[in-house]
Protein backbone atom coordinates (compact mmCIF):
# COMPACT_ATOMS: atom_id res chain seq x y z
CA UNK A 1 0.00 0.00 0.00
CA UNK A 2 1.29 3.37 -0.98
CA UNK A 3 1.27 5.03 2.50
CA UNK A 4 1.81 8.33 1.66
CA UNK A 5 -1.14 8.59 -0.52
CA UNK A 6 -3.30 7.48 1.98
CA UNK A 7 -6.25 9.47 3.10
CA UNK A 8 -8.47 9.75 6.16
CA UNK A 9 -11.77 11.78 7.43
CA UNK A 10 -11.33 13.75 3.83
CA UNK A 11 -14.80 16.01 3.44
CA UNK A 12 -15.37 12.56 0.93
CA UNK A 13 -15.10 10.10 3.47
CA UNK A 14 -17.16 11.77 6.02
CA UNK A 15 -20.19 13.10 3.70
CA UNK A 16 -20.17 9.44 2.14
CA UNK A 17 -20.31 7.37 5.36
CA UNK A 18 -23.93 9.67 5.52
CA UNK A 19 -24.24 8.61 2.00
CA UNK A 20 -24.67 5.03 2.88
CA UNK A 21 -27.19 5.32 5.68
CA UNK A 22 -29.58 7.04 3.22
CA UNK A 23 -33.34 5.44 3.39
CA UNK A 24 -32.60 3.98 6.56
CA UNK A 25 -33.86 4.14 10.56
CA UNK A 26 -31.22 4.96 12.90
CA UNK A 27 -32.15 4.23 16.27
CA UNK A 28 -31.44 5.46 19.90
CA UNK A 29 -30.01 2.99 22.19
CA UNK A 30 -29.15 2.75 26.25
CA UNK A 31 -27.40 -0.78 26.08
CA UNK A 32 -26.24 -3.46 24.01
CA UNK A 33 -29.64 -5.61 24.47
CA UNK A 34 -31.65 -3.06 23.04
CA UNK A 35 -28.47 -2.35 19.97
CA UNK A 36 -29.72 -6.20 19.00
CA UNK A 37 -33.04 -5.41 18.66
CA UNK A 38 -32.24 -2.49 16.59
CA UNK A 39 -29.53 -4.16 14.02
CA UNK A 40 -31.92 -7.09 13.82
CA UNK A 41 -34.88 -5.03 13.25
CA UNK A 42 -33.25 -3.98 9.88
CA UNK A 43 -31.67 -0.42 11.91
CA UNK A 44 -29.10 1.00 9.57
CA UNK A 45 -27.22 2.35 12.81
CA UNK A 46 -28.14 2.61 16.30
CA UNK A 47 -27.28 5.82 18.56
CA UNK A 48 -25.85 5.47 22.12
CA UNK A 49 -27.37 7.54 24.67
CA UNK A 50 -27.44 7.53 28.70
CA UNK A 51 -31.13 7.94 28.56
CA UNK A 52 -33.48 8.04 25.41
CA UNK A 53 -34.74 11.71 25.45
CA UNK A 54 -37.87 11.03 26.97
CA UNK A 55 -36.07 9.90 30.19
CA UNK A 56 -33.76 12.84 29.93
CA UNK A 57 -36.74 15.35 29.54
CA UNK A 58 -38.73 13.23 33.05
CA UNK A 59 -35.35 13.65 34.95
CA UNK A 60 -34.20 16.57 34.05
CA UNK A 61 -30.69 17.86 35.04
CA UNK A 62 -27.53 17.71 32.94
CA UNK A 63 -27.37 15.54 30.34
CA UNK A 64 -24.28 14.29 29.07
CA UNK A 65 -22.18 12.04 26.92
CA UNK A 66 -23.18 8.08 27.72
CA UNK A 67 -21.00 5.63 29.38
CA UNK A 68 -17.69 4.82 27.95
CA UNK A 69 -18.44 1.22 29.29
CA UNK A 70 -21.62 0.83 27.59
CA UNK A 71 -20.72 2.49 24.26
CA UNK A 72 -17.92 0.06 24.28
CA UNK A 73 -20.22 -2.55 25.24
CA UNK A 74 -22.92 -1.77 22.48
CA UNK A 75 -19.79 -1.33 19.65
CA UNK A 76 -19.10 -4.73 20.71
CA UNK A 77 -22.14 -6.36 20.11
CA UNK A 78 -23.69 -4.78 17.50
CA UNK A 79 -22.06 -4.82 13.62
CA UNK A 80 -23.35 -1.86 12.02
CA UNK A 81 -22.20 1.60 12.66
CA UNK A 82 -22.57 3.18 16.30
CA UNK A 83 -22.74 6.75 16.92
CA UNK A 84 -23.49 8.39 20.10
CA UNK A 85 -23.66 12.11 21.25
CA UNK A 86 -21.65 14.78 22.68
CA UNK A 87 -22.97 18.07 24.23
CA UNK A 88 -23.50 21.35 22.43
CA UNK A 89 -19.65 22.60 21.86
CA UNK A 90 -18.35 20.11 24.12
CA UNK A 91 -14.82 19.31 22.17
CA UNK A 92 -13.54 17.08 24.41
CA UNK A 93 -16.88 14.59 25.11
CA UNK A 94 -16.37 14.61 21.02
CA UNK A 95 -12.78 13.53 21.46
CA UNK A 96 -13.71 11.04 23.57
CA UNK A 97 -16.15 9.65 21.29
CA UNK A 98 -13.91 9.53 18.46
CA UNK A 99 -11.44 8.00 20.66
CA UNK A 100 -14.28 5.18 21.79
CA UNK A 101 -14.48 4.43 18.01
CA UNK A 102 -18.05 5.91 17.38
CA UNK A 103 -18.46 6.38 13.74
CA UNK A 104 -20.47 9.58 13.94
CA UNK A 105 -20.84 12.00 16.28
CA UNK A 106 -24.03 13.59 17.12
CA UNK A 107 -23.42 17.24 18.56
CA UNK A 108 -26.97 17.15 20.15
CA UNK A 109 -29.43 19.91 21.87
CA UNK A 110 -31.14 16.68 23.40
CA UNK A 111 -27.70 16.74 26.32
CA UNK A 112 -26.98 20.23 28.19
CA UNK A 113 -25.25 22.30 26.27
CA UNK A 114 -21.88 22.95 26.99
CA UNK A 115 -21.12 26.19 25.19
CA UNK A 116 -23.66 29.12 24.61
CA UNK A 117 -21.54 30.58 22.30
CA UNK A 118 -20.00 27.90 19.94
CA UNK A 119 -20.59 24.25 18.14
CA UNK A 120 -17.48 22.16 17.93
CA UNK A 121 -15.49 23.10 14.89
CA UNK A 122 -16.11 19.42 13.37
CA UNK A 123 -13.41 20.09 10.57
CA UNK A 124 -11.03 19.06 13.18
CA UNK A 125 -11.98 15.48 13.71
CA UNK A 126 -11.58 12.78 11.31
CA UNK A 127 -15.24 10.82 12.37
CA UNK A 128 -17.98 12.57 10.94
CA UNK A 129 -20.78 14.83 13.07
CA UNK A 130 -24.44 14.59 12.17
CA UNK A 131 -25.89 18.22 13.92
CA UNK A 132 -29.58 19.71 14.45
CA UNK A 133 -31.15 22.52 12.63
CA UNK A 134 -34.28 24.08 12.58
CA UNK A 135 -33.70 26.68 9.66
CA UNK A 136 -31.61 26.78 6.76
CA UNK A 137 -29.11 29.08 8.66
CA UNK A 138 -28.80 26.71 11.01
CA UNK A 139 -28.01 23.83 8.75
CA UNK A 140 -25.88 26.01 6.73
CA UNK A 141 -23.98 27.22 9.92
CA UNK A 142 -23.31 23.32 10.71
CA UNK A 143 -22.17 22.26 7.52
CA UNK A 144 -19.78 24.81 7.30
CA UNK A 145 -17.92 24.00 10.59
CA UNK A 146 -18.35 20.68 9.29
CA UNK A 147 -21.10 18.41 9.64
CA UNK A 148 -21.16 15.37 7.29
CA UNK A 149 -25.03 15.07 8.08
CA UNK A 150 -27.64 17.34 9.12
CA UNK A 151 -31.33 15.95 11.10
CA UNK A 152 -34.37 18.18 11.84
CA UNK A 153 -34.29 18.95 15.56
CA UNK A 154 -37.51 18.56 16.25
CA UNK A 155 -38.95 18.58 19.87
CA UNK A 156 -37.04 15.65 20.82
CA UNK A 157 -38.68 13.10 23.82
CA UNK A 158 -42.47 14.19 22.88
CA UNK A 159 -43.66 11.72 20.94
CA UNK A 160 -45.01 14.70 18.49
CA UNK A 161 -43.96 15.28 14.86
CA UNK A 162 -44.99 18.50 14.64
CA UNK A 163 -41.88 20.20 15.07
CA UNK A 164 -40.11 17.95 12.93
CA UNK A 165 -42.24 18.56 10.27
CA UNK A 166 -42.30 22.81 11.10
CA UNK A 167 -38.21 22.42 10.49
CA UNK A 168 -38.38 19.94 7.51
CA UNK A 169 -40.65 22.74 6.11
CA UNK A 170 -38.82 25.31 6.93
CA UNK A 171 -35.37 24.54 5.57
CA UNK A 172 -37.43 23.19 2.15
CA UNK A 173 -39.06 26.29 1.67
CA UNK A 174 -35.90 28.02 2.14
CA UNK A 175 -34.09 26.17 -0.37
CA UNK A 176 -36.28 26.90 -3.11
CA UNK A 177 -36.32 30.41 -2.42
CA UNK A 178 -32.42 30.08 -2.20
CA UNK A 179 -32.67 29.02 -5.97
CA UNK A 180 -34.00 31.84 -6.95
CA UNK A 181 -31.38 34.19 -5.70
CA UNK A 182 -28.14 36.04 -7.55
CA UNK A 183 -24.90 36.59 -6.05
CA UNK A 184 -25.61 39.74 -4.77
CA UNK A 185 -28.31 38.27 -2.28
CA UNK A 186 -26.44 34.89 -1.69
CA UNK A 187 -24.01 37.24 0.25
CA UNK A 188 -25.78 39.32 2.08
CA UNK A 189 -28.19 35.89 3.54
CA UNK A 190 -24.20 34.52 4.20
CA UNK A 191 -23.92 37.71 6.22
CA UNK A 192 -26.89 37.60 7.85
CA UNK A 193 -26.20 34.15 8.73
CA UNK A 194 -23.42 35.32 10.72
CA UNK A 195 -25.14 36.42 13.14
CA UNK A 196 -24.52 33.92 16.19
CA UNK A 197 -20.81 33.79 16.12
CA UNK A 198 -21.15 37.39 16.98
CA UNK A 199 -22.61 36.89 20.25
CA UNK A 200 -18.82 36.32 21.91
CA UNK A 201 -17.98 39.28 19.99
CA UNK A 202 -20.97 41.39 21.44
CA UNK A 203 -21.01 40.33 24.71
CA UNK A 204 -17.43 41.72 24.58
CA UNK A 205 -18.07 44.55 23.37
CA UNK A 206 -21.13 45.84 25.62
CA UNK A 207 -18.05 46.17 27.90
CA UNK A 208 -15.81 48.30 25.45
CA UNK A 209 -14.07 46.60 23.65
CA UNK A 210 -14.97 46.62 19.68
CA UNK A 211 -14.07 43.80 17.54
CA UNK A 212 -14.04 44.55 13.63
CA UNK A 213 -15.25 42.08 10.82
CA UNK A 214 -11.60 41.13 10.03
CA UNK A 215 -10.89 40.13 13.34
CA UNK A 216 -10.48 36.55 14.68
CA UNK A 217 -14.16 35.57 16.84
CA UNK A 218 -14.63 31.74 16.19
CA UNK A 219 -11.34 30.10 16.81
CA UNK A 220 -8.93 31.40 14.02
CA UNK A 221 -12.29 32.65 11.93
CA UNK A 222 -12.88 36.59 11.24
CA UNK A 223 -16.89 37.82 10.48
CA UNK A 224 -15.71 38.04 6.91
CA UNK A 225 -14.25 34.76 6.72
CA UNK A 226 -17.36 32.90 8.14
CA UNK A 227 -19.43 34.86 5.97
CA UNK A 228 -17.24 33.60 2.79
CA UNK A 229 -17.52 30.20 4.03
CA UNK A 230 -21.62 30.53 4.47
CA UNK A 231 -21.71 32.01 1.00
CA UNK A 232 -19.62 28.76 -0.58
CA UNK A 233 -22.25 26.34 1.54
CA UNK A 234 -25.27 28.42 0.34
CA UNK A 235 -23.90 28.11 -3.33
CA UNK A 236 -23.64 24.26 -2.96
CA UNK A 237 -27.48 24.60 -2.24
CA UNK A 238 -28.32 26.43 -4.91
CA UNK A 239 -26.65 24.02 -7.71
CA UNK A 240 -27.84 21.25 -6.15
CA UNK A 241 -31.32 22.65 -4.54
CA UNK A 242 -30.91 20.41 -1.29
CA UNK A 243 -28.63 20.35 1.17
CA UNK A 244 -25.29 19.61 0.13
CA UNK A 245 -25.15 16.86 2.88
CA UNK A 246 -27.75 14.08 3.56
CA UNK A 247 -30.87 15.24 5.79
CA UNK A 248 -32.64 13.23 8.36
CA UNK A 249 -35.73 13.60 10.02
CA UNK A 250 -35.57 13.35 13.91
CA UNK A 251 -37.43 14.62 17.12
CA UNK A 252 -41.03 13.17 17.77
CA UNK A 253 -41.45 10.47 15.49
CA UNK A 254 -43.20 7.59 17.30
CA UNK A 255 -45.17 5.64 14.66
CA UNK A 256 -44.17 4.25 10.90
CA UNK A 257 -46.83 6.75 9.61
CA UNK A 258 -44.83 9.69 11.38
CA UNK A 259 -41.47 8.03 10.18
CA UNK A 260 -43.39 7.69 6.16
CA UNK A 261 -44.54 11.61 6.53
CA UNK A 262 -40.76 12.55 7.23
CA UNK A 263 -40.21 10.78 4.16
CA UNK A 264 -42.80 12.32 1.55
CA UNK A 265 -41.20 15.96 3.45
CA UNK A 266 -38.24 14.88 1.66
CA UNK A 267 -35.57 13.50 4.54
CA UNK A 268 -33.34 11.47 3.43
CA UNK A 269 -33.84 8.52 6.50
CA UNK A 270 -35.14 9.07 9.90
CA UNK A 271 -33.99 8.72 13.45
CA UNK A 272 -36.17 7.20 15.57
CA UNK A 273 -35.31 8.29 19.69
CA UNK A 274 -38.08 7.51 22.47
CA UNK A 275 -40.32 6.36 19.95
CA UNK A 276 -39.36 2.54 19.17
CA UNK A 277 -37.69 1.54 23.10
CA UNK A 278 -40.78 3.69 24.93
CA UNK A 279 -43.64 1.94 22.55
CA UNK A 280 -45.28 -1.53 23.74
CA UNK A 281 -43.66 -3.76 21.69
CA UNK A 282 -40.33 -2.74 20.57
CA UNK A 283 -38.54 -5.10 18.16
CA UNK A 284 -41.75 -5.09 16.47
CA UNK A 285 -42.05 -1.23 16.36
CA UNK A 286 -38.69 -1.42 15.20
CA UNK A 287 -39.31 -3.50 12.49
CA UNK A 288 -42.48 -1.41 11.25
CA UNK A 289 -40.64 1.50 11.20
CA UNK A 290 -37.82 0.07 9.20
CA UNK A 291 -40.35 -0.84 6.75
CA UNK A 292 -42.39 2.27 6.19
CA UNK A 293 -39.22 4.08 6.00
CA UNK A 294 -38.42 1.71 2.87
CA UNK A 295 -42.16 1.94 1.61
CA UNK A 296 -43.19 5.19 2.01
CA UNK A 297 -44.77 5.40 -1.33
CA UNK A 298 -46.41 2.45 -0.66
CA UNK A 299 -49.45 3.54 1.62
CA UNK A 300 -50.69 -0.21 1.37
CA UNK A 301 -47.59 -1.43 3.38
CA UNK A 302 -47.79 1.29 5.81
CA UNK A 303 -51.20 0.56 6.73
CA UNK A 304 -50.20 -3.22 7.11
CA UNK A 305 -46.94 -2.45 9.06
CA UNK A 306 -49.27 0.22 11.27
CA UNK A 307 -51.92 -3.10 12.24
CA UNK A 308 -51.80 -4.34 15.55
CA UNK A 309 -48.51 -2.64 16.65
CA UNK A 310 -49.70 -2.07 19.96
CA UNK A 311 -49.27 1.12 21.69
CA UNK A 312 -46.92 4.00 20.47
CA UNK A 313 -44.75 6.18 23.18
CA UNK A 314 -47.19 8.23 25.21
CA UNK A 315 -47.38 11.93 23.34
CA UNK A 316 -46.85 15.64 24.66
CA UNK A 317 -48.22 19.20 23.42
CA UNK A 318 -45.66 21.51 22.19
CA UNK A 319 -47.35 24.23 24.28
CA UNK A 320 -47.36 22.60 27.53
CA UNK A 321 -43.56 21.42 27.63
CA UNK A 322 -41.63 23.17 30.64
CA UNK A 323 -38.81 23.14 28.23
CA UNK A 324 -37.94 23.28 24.26
CA UNK A 325 -34.79 21.71 23.60
CA UNK A 326 -35.18 22.51 19.76
CA UNK A 327 -33.91 26.25 20.71
CA UNK A 328 -30.54 25.11 22.57
CA UNK A 329 -27.72 26.18 20.00
CA UNK A 330 -28.35 28.27 16.77
CA UNK B 1 -29.71 -0.51 -21.60
CA UNK B 2 -32.01 -0.08 -18.48
CA UNK B 3 -30.10 -0.25 -15.45
CA UNK B 4 -31.88 -1.65 -12.50
CA UNK B 5 -30.58 0.40 -9.05
CA UNK B 6 -31.89 -1.51 -6.34
CA UNK B 7 -33.68 0.89 -4.35
CA UNK B 8 -33.24 -1.01 -0.55
CA UNK B 9 -31.31 1.59 1.08
CA UNK B 10 -27.67 3.04 0.72
CA UNK B 11 -26.36 5.03 -2.26
CA UNK B 12 -29.16 5.03 -4.88
CA UNK B 13 -28.94 8.11 -6.60
CA UNK B 14 -25.20 8.52 -6.45
CA UNK B 15 -25.33 4.99 -8.53
CA UNK B 16 -28.21 5.91 -10.68
CA UNK B 17 -26.21 9.77 -11.96
CA UNK B 18 -22.83 7.76 -12.30
CA UNK B 19 -24.64 5.48 -14.44
CA UNK B 20 -26.36 7.97 -16.24
CA UNK B 21 -23.62 10.21 -16.37
CA UNK B 22 -21.36 7.11 -17.83
CA UNK B 23 -24.07 6.15 -20.62
CA UNK B 24 -23.86 9.31 -22.00
CA UNK B 25 -20.49 9.00 -21.70
CA UNK B 26 -20.17 5.69 -23.67
CA UNK B 27 -23.33 7.08 -26.48
CA UNK B 28 -25.28 4.69 -25.43
CA UNK B 29 -29.30 5.33 -25.22
CA UNK B 30 -30.89 4.23 -21.90
CA UNK B 31 -31.08 5.62 -18.32
CA UNK B 32 -30.37 4.14 -15.06
CA UNK B 33 -33.60 4.36 -12.97
CA UNK B 34 -34.15 3.36 -8.52
CA UNK B 35 -36.52 0.23 -8.08
CA UNK B 36 -37.70 -2.29 -5.31
CA UNK B 37 -39.49 -3.96 -7.77
CA UNK B 38 -39.23 -7.85 -9.02
CA UNK B 39 -40.83 -6.43 -12.63
CA UNK B 40 -38.96 -3.41 -13.08
CA UNK B 41 -35.45 -5.66 -12.16
CA UNK B 42 -36.71 -8.39 -14.87
CA UNK B 43 -37.15 -5.34 -16.97
CA UNK B 44 -34.06 -4.36 -17.05
CA UNK B 45 -30.45 -4.87 -18.91
CA UNK B 46 -28.07 -4.70 -16.17
CA UNK B 47 -28.49 -4.15 -12.29
CA UNK B 48 -26.29 -2.31 -9.20
CA UNK B 49 -26.84 -3.32 -5.80
CA UNK B 50 -25.66 0.21 -4.28
CA UNK B 51 -23.65 0.24 -1.21
CA UNK B 52 -25.48 0.88 2.68
CA UNK B 53 -25.61 -1.07 5.32
CA UNK B 54 -25.67 -5.00 4.42
CA UNK B 55 -27.31 -6.20 7.38
CA UNK B 56 -30.71 -3.69 6.41
CA UNK B 57 -30.34 -4.33 2.57
CA UNK B 58 -30.45 -8.12 2.96
CA UNK B 59 -33.78 -8.13 4.85
CA UNK B 60 -35.62 -6.03 2.52
CA UNK B 61 -34.46 -7.23 -0.81
CA UNK B 62 -35.51 -10.44 0.66
CA UNK B 63 -38.53 -9.58 2.10
CA UNK B 64 -39.79 -8.18 -0.79
CA UNK B 65 -38.80 -10.76 -2.93
CA UNK B 66 -36.57 -8.84 -5.33
CA UNK B 67 -33.78 -10.68 -4.22
CA UNK B 68 -35.18 -13.93 -6.34
CA UNK B 69 -35.44 -12.06 -9.65
CA UNK B 70 -31.59 -10.48 -9.22
CA UNK B 71 -30.45 -14.45 -8.91
CA UNK B 72 -32.31 -15.36 -12.01
CA UNK B 73 -31.05 -12.12 -14.35
CA UNK B 74 -27.62 -12.75 -12.90
CA UNK B 75 -28.06 -16.21 -13.56
CA UNK B 76 -29.12 -15.07 -17.26
CA UNK B 77 -26.14 -13.49 -17.68
CA UNK B 78 -26.76 -9.86 -17.03
CA UNK B 79 -24.57 -7.71 -15.58
CA UNK B 80 -24.83 -7.17 -11.99
CA UNK B 81 -22.45 -4.94 -9.97
CA UNK B 82 -22.13 -4.34 -6.17
CA UNK B 83 -20.43 -1.42 -4.38
CA UNK B 84 -19.18 -2.42 -0.44
CA UNK B 85 -22.50 -3.65 1.18
CA UNK B 86 -23.28 -4.56 -2.59
CA UNK B 87 -20.64 -6.71 -2.91
CA UNK B 88 -21.30 -8.19 0.33
CA UNK B 89 -24.23 -9.82 -0.94
CA UNK B 90 -23.15 -10.82 -4.22
CA UNK B 91 -20.36 -12.87 -2.36
CA UNK B 92 -21.08 -17.06 -1.32
CA UNK B 93 -19.64 -17.21 1.76
CA UNK B 94 -19.43 -14.68 4.60
CA UNK B 95 -17.68 -14.31 7.91
CA UNK B 96 -18.63 -14.59 11.75
CA UNK B 97 -20.25 -10.91 11.42
CA UNK B 98 -23.11 -12.08 8.25
CA UNK B 99 -23.69 -15.12 10.30
CA UNK B 100 -23.76 -13.45 13.34
CA UNK B 101 -26.49 -11.23 12.14
CA UNK B 102 -28.37 -14.16 9.98
CA UNK B 103 -27.07 -11.61 6.98
CA UNK B 104 -28.71 -13.79 3.80
CA UNK B 105 -25.94 -13.20 1.10
CA UNK B 106 -27.65 -13.71 -2.63
CA UNK B 107 -24.63 -15.77 -3.15
CA UNK B 108 -23.69 -15.48 -6.84
CA UNK B 109 -19.88 -14.85 -6.73
CA UNK B 110 -17.25 -17.56 -5.73
CA UNK B 111 -15.46 -15.12 -3.16
CA UNK B 112 -15.85 -15.15 0.78
CA UNK B 113 -16.40 -11.58 1.94
CA UNK B 114 -15.27 -9.90 5.19
CA UNK B 115 -17.02 -7.19 6.79
CA UNK B 116 -15.92 -3.65 8.25
CA UNK B 117 -12.43 -5.65 7.32
CA UNK B 118 -10.56 -1.82 7.29
CA UNK B 119 -11.72 -1.07 10.58
CA UNK B 120 -14.37 1.32 11.54
CA UNK B 121 -15.41 4.82 10.30
CA UNK B 122 -12.49 6.72 11.95
CA UNK B 123 -10.10 4.17 9.99
CA UNK B 124 -12.40 4.81 6.56
CA UNK B 125 -9.99 6.01 3.86
CA UNK B 126 -9.20 7.06 0.18
CA UNK B 127 -6.02 5.63 -1.95
CA UNK B 128 -5.34 5.86 -5.92
CA UNK B 129 -6.36 2.05 -6.32
CA UNK B 130 -4.60 0.61 -9.79
CA UNK B 131 -7.23 -1.62 -10.90
CA UNK B 132 -6.71 -4.03 -14.07
CA UNK B 133 -8.16 -3.13 -17.44
CA UNK B 134 -9.42 0.63 -15.72
CA UNK B 135 -6.41 2.09 -14.72
CA UNK B 136 -5.85 4.30 -11.45
CA UNK B 137 -8.72 5.33 -9.75
CA UNK B 138 -9.42 7.23 -6.69
CA UNK B 139 -11.05 4.53 -4.34
CA UNK B 140 -13.16 5.68 -1.61
CA UNK B 141 -13.34 2.87 1.29
CA UNK B 142 -16.05 3.33 4.38
CA UNK B 143 -15.99 1.27 6.90
CA UNK B 144 -15.48 -1.59 3.79
CA UNK B 145 -15.24 -5.34 3.28
CA UNK B 146 -12.62 -7.11 1.75
CA UNK B 147 -12.66 -10.35 -0.45
CA UNK B 148 -10.40 -13.13 1.45
CA UNK B 149 -11.35 -15.64 -1.09
CA UNK B 150 -11.64 -16.09 -4.53
CA UNK B 151 -13.01 -19.24 -6.61
CA UNK B 152 -10.91 -20.30 -9.78
CA UNK B 153 -13.34 -18.45 -12.30
CA UNK B 154 -12.65 -15.31 -10.27
CA UNK B 155 -10.40 -12.43 -11.78
CA UNK B 156 -9.33 -10.49 -9.42
CA UNK B 157 -9.10 -6.84 -10.72
CA UNK B 158 -7.26 -4.92 -7.43
CA UNK B 159 -5.71 -5.59 -4.68
CA UNK B 160 -4.76 -3.50 -1.22
CA UNK B 161 -1.95 -5.35 0.91
CA UNK B 162 -3.22 -8.84 1.24
CA UNK B 163 -7.04 -7.97 0.47
CA UNK B 164 -8.82 -8.22 -2.86
CA UNK B 165 -10.42 -5.39 -3.47
CA UNK B 166 -11.98 -5.70 -6.84
CA UNK B 167 -13.32 -9.12 -8.47
CA UNK B 168 -15.06 -10.55 -11.68
CA UNK B 169 -16.68 -13.50 -12.63
CA UNK B 170 -18.03 -13.76 -15.62
CA UNK B 171 -20.82 -10.87 -15.90
CA UNK B 172 -20.60 -10.19 -11.97
CA UNK B 173 -18.62 -7.32 -10.48
CA UNK B 174 -17.54 -6.81 -6.93
CA UNK B 175 -15.75 -3.44 -5.76
CA UNK B 176 -15.23 -3.35 -1.80
CA UNK B 177 -14.96 0.68 -2.14
CA UNK B 178 -17.28 3.28 -3.85
CA UNK B 179 -16.97 4.44 -7.64
CA UNK B 180 -20.48 6.46 -7.18
CA UNK B 181 -18.95 8.60 -4.85
CA UNK B 182 -16.20 10.79 -7.11
CA UNK B 183 -16.89 12.01 -10.37
CA UNK B 184 -14.82 9.79 -12.50
CA UNK B 185 -17.13 7.03 -14.48
CA UNK B 186 -14.60 4.48 -15.55
CA UNK B 187 -16.41 2.10 -13.65
CA UNK B 188 -19.61 2.52 -14.98
CA UNK B 189 -18.74 2.76 -18.08
CA UNK B 190 -16.92 -0.81 -17.86
CA UNK B 191 -19.93 -2.46 -15.91
CA UNK B 192 -21.77 -1.44 -18.72
CA UNK B 193 -19.30 -2.39 -21.43
CA UNK B 194 -19.47 -5.95 -19.82
CA UNK B 195 -23.50 -6.05 -21.07
CA UNK B 196 -22.47 -5.29 -24.56
CA UNK B 197 -19.91 -8.15 -24.54
CA UNK B 198 -21.78 -11.09 -25.74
Amino acid sequence: MELEKLRFGTELIKRGFAHMQKGGVIMDVTNAEQAQIAEDAGAVAVMALHRVPADIRATGGVARMADPQKITEIIETVTIPVMAKCRIGHILEARALEALGVDMVDESEVLTPADVFFHVDKRQFVTPFVCGARSLGEACRRIWEGAAMIRTKGEAGTGNVVEAVRHMRLITFAIEKVKTMDEGELQQLAMAYTQPYRKLAEAVGNEGIGIGNDEPVFGEYAVDDIAKGLHEVLQEVKKMGRLPVVNFAAGGIATPADAALMMYLGSDGVFVGSGIFKSSDPPHYARAIVEAVENWKDADVVARVSRGLGEAMPGQEIEKLDERLQIRGL
Amino acid sequence: MNIAVIAAQGAVKEHIDAANRALRRLDISGSAFATIKKEEVARSDAIILPGGESTTISKLIHRSSVAEEIKRAAGEGKPVIGTCAGAILLAKHGDEQTEKTQTRLLGLMDITIKRNAFGRQKESFQIPLHIRHIGTFDAVFIRSPAITGTGERVEVLATLDEHVVAARQDNLLALSFHPELTDDTRIHEYFIRMGLEK
